[in-house]
Order: C-alpha cells, then sequence, then structure tokens
C-alpha cells in the first residue's frame, strides 16, 4: 500500500549521497595527480604512480560521480515530472548496488594497472559486461517509469536523460567491444585508425551525451524549480535537444586532427563541431533566461548562483571548444595543457557546478527539510570552488599556448629552438597554481560533506506522496 | 545503387526531419501544449506542500 502511493527517494538519497563520497575521492586523486606533475618524487609505489591514478582520477570523477549525480537526479525527476513510482521493482536498487560494485571494482584494477588502454573506458571486460548488466537495469527502470507516467507529457528534461541513457549504451557497447584473452586482458575488436575512430566517436560522444546531455536534464528540472518559474522557452528547449541529438554523433574526429583519418573525416568532425555551437548557446541561453524577471534571486540565492554559474561555463566550454577543433587553432592546442584546461572548464565548472547546485536543492528535500543546514556554507562552498576554476583554467590556457608556441618554434636554420624539457620547465608555475586551484575546489566539497553530514544526521528519511489526480491541465 | 548515395540521401533526410522538427516546435498549435508541459516541475504541490516547503510556490498559479 505504502510503496503504491510514495515515490521511490531511497535509491535516490543513497546515489546522492555517494555523489558526495565519490566527488571527494575522485577529486582528491585530482590534486594528488596534479601534485605528482610539479614533484615526481611524489610517485611513492607503482600503484600509486602517476599513469595508473589519472584514469583513476577520470573514471572516479566521471562515472562515480557524475554518474552517480545522474542516476540520482534523473530518478527523482523522472518520478516527480511522470507522477509515478520507479518501475521495477528491486531494479533500482540493483542499479545502486551493481554501479557500487564498478566504482570499486575500477577502483582497486586499475591502480593495479589492468586496462585496456581507450581512454574513458579503460575497464577491463568482466567490468564492462557488469556495466552493461546495470546499464540494460537502468534502462528498463527509467523508461518504465516514462511509459506509466500519470502526465500527459514527457518533460524536457526526461528526453535529455533518455537520450543519455540509450546513447550511452550504444556506445559502450561498440567502444567496448574486444577480444579477451584472460580474465585481466582483453584486446580491442578494432585495429589501427579505425580503432582510433571507433575511440574518439565514444570519447566526445562520451563527453556530450553523458557530460552534456545527462546534466542538461539536470539543469532543465532543477533551475525552473529553483527559480520557482517554468524554463523560459520550451519550443527552443525541444530545437536544442533534436540539434544536440542529429550534430553531437558526427564531432569525433576532432580529437585526430592531422592524423592518419582521412583528411576529408577531419574536416567533417571539425565542421559540425562548428554547428555545435548553435544548440549549446541556445540551451544556455533557454536555461539564463529563466531567470528573466527574477534576476535578484541570483544576489540571495547561493543554489542558483551554482545553477547559473555552471551554464555560464557550459557556454564559455562549448565556444572553447569548436575553436579548438579549427585544424589551424587545433595545431597550436592539441596535446597541450590548454586541452586539460578546457575539459576542466567543462568539468568543474558545468558538470561539479551543476551537480552541486542540483545537490543542495536535492538532498535535504530528500530527508524531510526544506534548506541545507547551513546556506552560509554554501555560498562560501560556491566562492570557493569558482574562484578554484578560475584560476585553474587560467593556468591551464596560460601555460597551453606556451607550450604549442614553444614546441612549434623554430630556428632560422630549421632546427627546434626549444627541446621538450624546457617547456616543461617553463610549465612548473602553472602548475604549482593549478594544484592550488584544485586544492581549492576540493575544498569546496569538503565543506559540502559537513554541510550534507550535519543536513542528514538524525533526520528521518523522508517520504513523498504521489499525486492522486494527473497534473493540472492550463 | 551505390551505399555512399545511400548514406548521403540518408542525411539529407535527416536534415529535412530536423527543419520539421523545428516548424512543429515553432507551430501555434503546440503553444498550449508546451505551456502546460513547461509547467510539470512546478505543478507537483502536493507533495510539495506535504513537506512544508515554500520553494517553487509560485508554481501554483493556476
Amino acid at each position: 500500500m505504502q510503496s503504491q502511493s510514495t515515490y521511490n527517494y531511497t535509491v535516490v538519497r543513497q546515489f546522492a549521497i555517494m555523489t558526495v563520497v565519490w566527488g571527494i575521492v575522485g577529486m582528491l586523486v585530482g590534486v594528488l595527480i596534479a601534485a605528482q606533475l610539479i614533484w615526481p618524487e611524489l610517485n611513492l609505489a607503482s600503484w600509486l604512480s602517476y599513469g595508473r591514478l589519472r584514469p583513476l582520477h577520470t573514471n572516479a570523477v566521471i562515472f562515480a560521480f557524475g554518474g552517480s549525480a545522474l542516476f540520482a537526479t534523473s530518478y527523482y525527476v523522472v518520478q516527480r515530472t511522470c507522477h509515478a513510482r520507479l518501475f521495477g521493482g528491486w531494479l533500482p536498487a540493483l542499479t545502486f548496488w551493481g554501479w557500487q560494485l564498478v566504482i570499486v571494482l575500477a577502483a582497486v584494477t586499475l591502480p593495479l594497472g589492468m586496462t585496456s588502454g581507450k581512454e574513458y573506458a579503460e575497464l577491463e571486460w568482466p567490468i564492462d559486461l557488469l556495466i552493461t548488466v546495470v546499464w540494460v537495469s537502468y534502462a528498463i527502470v527509467f523508461f518504465g517509469t516514462v511509459f506509466k507516467r500519470k502526465t500527459p507529457h514527457i518533460y524536457v528534461a526526461n528526453w535529455f536523460f533518455g537520450a543519455f541513457i540509450l546513447t550511452v549504451a550504444v556506445l559502450h557497447l561498440v567502444n567496448s567491444a574486444a577480444i579477451p584473452v584472460s580474465l585481466t586482458k582483453s584486446y580491442s575488436a578494432y585495429a589501427g585508425v579505425q580503432d582510433a575512430m571507433v575511440q574518439w566517436w565514444y570519447g566526445h560522444n562520451a563527453v556530450g551525451f553523458f557530460l552534456t546531455a545527462g546534466f542538461l536534464g539536470m539543469m532543465y528540472y532543477f533551475i525552473p524549480k529553483q527559480a520557482g518559474r517554468p524554463v523560459y522557452s520550451y519550443r527552443l528547449s525541444v530545437v536544442h535537444f533534436w540539434a544536440l541529438i542529429f550534430t553531437y554523433m558526427w564531432a569525433g574526429p576532432h580529437h585526430l586532427h592531422y592524423t592518419a583519418l582521412p583528411d576529408w573525416a577531419q574536416s567533417i568532425g571539425m565542421i559540425f563541431s562548428l554547428v555545435l555551437l548553435a544548440p549549446s548557446w541556445g540551451g544556455m541561453i533557454n536555461g539564463i533566461m529563466t531567470l528573466s524577471g527574477a534576476w535578484h534571486k541570483l544576489r540571495t540565492d547561493p543554489i542558483l548562483k551554482f545553477l547559473v554559474v555552471s551554464l555560464s561555463f557550459y557556454g564559455m566550454s562549448t565556444f572553447e571548444g569548436p575553436m579548438m577543433s579549427i585544424k589551424t587553432v587545433n595545431a597550436l592546442s592539441h596535446y597541450t595543457d590548454w586541452t586539460i584546461g578546457h575539459v576542466h572548464s567543462g568539468a568543474l565548472g558545468w558538470v561539479g557546478m551543476v551537480t552541486v547546485g542540483s545537490l543542495y536543492y536535492l538532498i535535504p528535500r530528500l530527508f524531510g527539510r526544506t534548506e541545507m543546514h547551513s546556506m552560509k556554507l554554501v555560498t562560501l562552498h560556491f566562492w570557493v570552488a569558482t574562484i578554484g576554476i578560475v584560476l585553474y583554467i587560467a593556468a591551464m590556457w596560460i601555460a597551453g599556448v606556451m607550450q604549442g608556441l614553444m614546441w612549434r618554434a623554430v630556428n632560422p636554420d630549421g632546427t627546434l629552438t626549444y627541446a621538450f624539457v624546457e617547456s616543461v620547465k617553463a610549465t612548473y608555475p602553472y602548475y604549482m597554481v593549478r594544484l592550488l586551484g584544485g586544492t581549492l575546489y576540493f575544498s569546496g566539497m569538503l565543506i559540502m560533506a559537513y554541510n550534507v553530514f550535519k543536513t542528514v544526521a538524525g533526520q528521518k528519511p523522508a517520504e513523498s506522496v504521489i499525486p492522486a489526480v494527473s497534473g493540472a491541465h492550463a | 545503387m551505390d551505399i555512399n548515395l545511400v548514406r548521403s540521401i540518408l542525411t539529407a533526410v535527416l536534415f529535412a526531419v530536423f527543419l520539421g522538427i523545428v516548424l512543429w516546435a515553432w507551430s501555434s498549435r503546440r503553444k498550449s501544449d508546451f505551456e502546460a508541459a513547461a509547467r510539470l516541475p512546478l505543478d507537483d504541490d502536493l507533495a510539495e506542500q506535504e513537506m512544508a516547503g515554500n520553494n517553487g510556490s509560485k508554481g501554483r498559479a493556476q
């Protein structure tokens, strides 16, 4: 009876709390490897060396922190906008425990050096199979809930979440296709430039659908909710959705400029990356304009600050990305720390800030409160994180452009002006600034963890009743 | 037929589909449906009241 009339908040709570936990773990590893680039002595053991910890960092922040956040928010949003309890009985619990098992296995195997060597898809084949089971369960739960909805419409956030789930399933299956030679080692089913193209078709769409579409789903629910007004233009959100879907799939080749990939494929990748600027900025404007007429809330509400600044970083990095995909710009930027700066402008600025803002809205409501224990600490977190990001990306921009210029400099007789190691030496000051920025961002997560603990400690888990009659018609 | 011709035609068809979606989204017939859909996050007031929250209270305008 109870389970018939309330939303499933249990799994949302579990994923929301684990988002904070994995955020701290993943960012701590990030801080450590940033320090290792300055002090190589910190490579204390083979399993603590940069080469093994770097994939651990990326997997932890993308799939453990980002993934848990996406599970939590998609499960919350799909229930509340469909007026339906999560479909599938014990399946949501299976996705939680299954996903945590994947994360733990990643945290064990990657430092041990077990890797398939594909960026953002390093996990070996037995873990890939487990991911597939969890992901299919996730799709069944999510689309099952959409299918049994009591509301006439499928809210736009659910379209974004749905596209993220479907696309990641396809990407994972195709890119992880491999031939196992033992329990812990496999080789890609593809070879040569095809393998590279499959990898970056996966890699860029992991950015486009995991780190963009999923988090846009968050944006389309939590910004209207926190601002107390509907999204600026619903029709723009529909066009935003389809434009992203039709365009993102083509952009992957920009990761392979000036490689063995045919020139025409590189050019297509570049052109579609430039086209992507339009839907990206359409979505950003749609989110920010939702606040029009309520701009004053931005002064006082730190949660809105997180959400709107996340959109500003989304706009910045989706402008920067297309620029960097232009082949002549890429000739300067590729393989330099500019790329690292670009990624973190998207990861810390967009993905991190929209997640944190959404969690500050979500967590008190999951524990029967209306707001966090301390909104002052939320404001403090906002400023610490923002200053951290600015230091991080500014340092990497300068370092990256400097490296690109040093590498391409030639003397009149055609010899290289600088040895590679000179560019490494020149980068040290910027690595220090990056470490400072990353440490600040990490400290923000610790402030959040304390605030979350004080918010949920001693609170009973909240139950929320599903409205009996379907949503009001205008 | 050459496979690349099929691919080119498919690309053109998909582009036409996209233009169709844009026209559909901007047609005035969709306006009221879209307005109702846009209110979905704001209209779940029952659960909202139960938690004694006042956030999103503006969503009760209807």
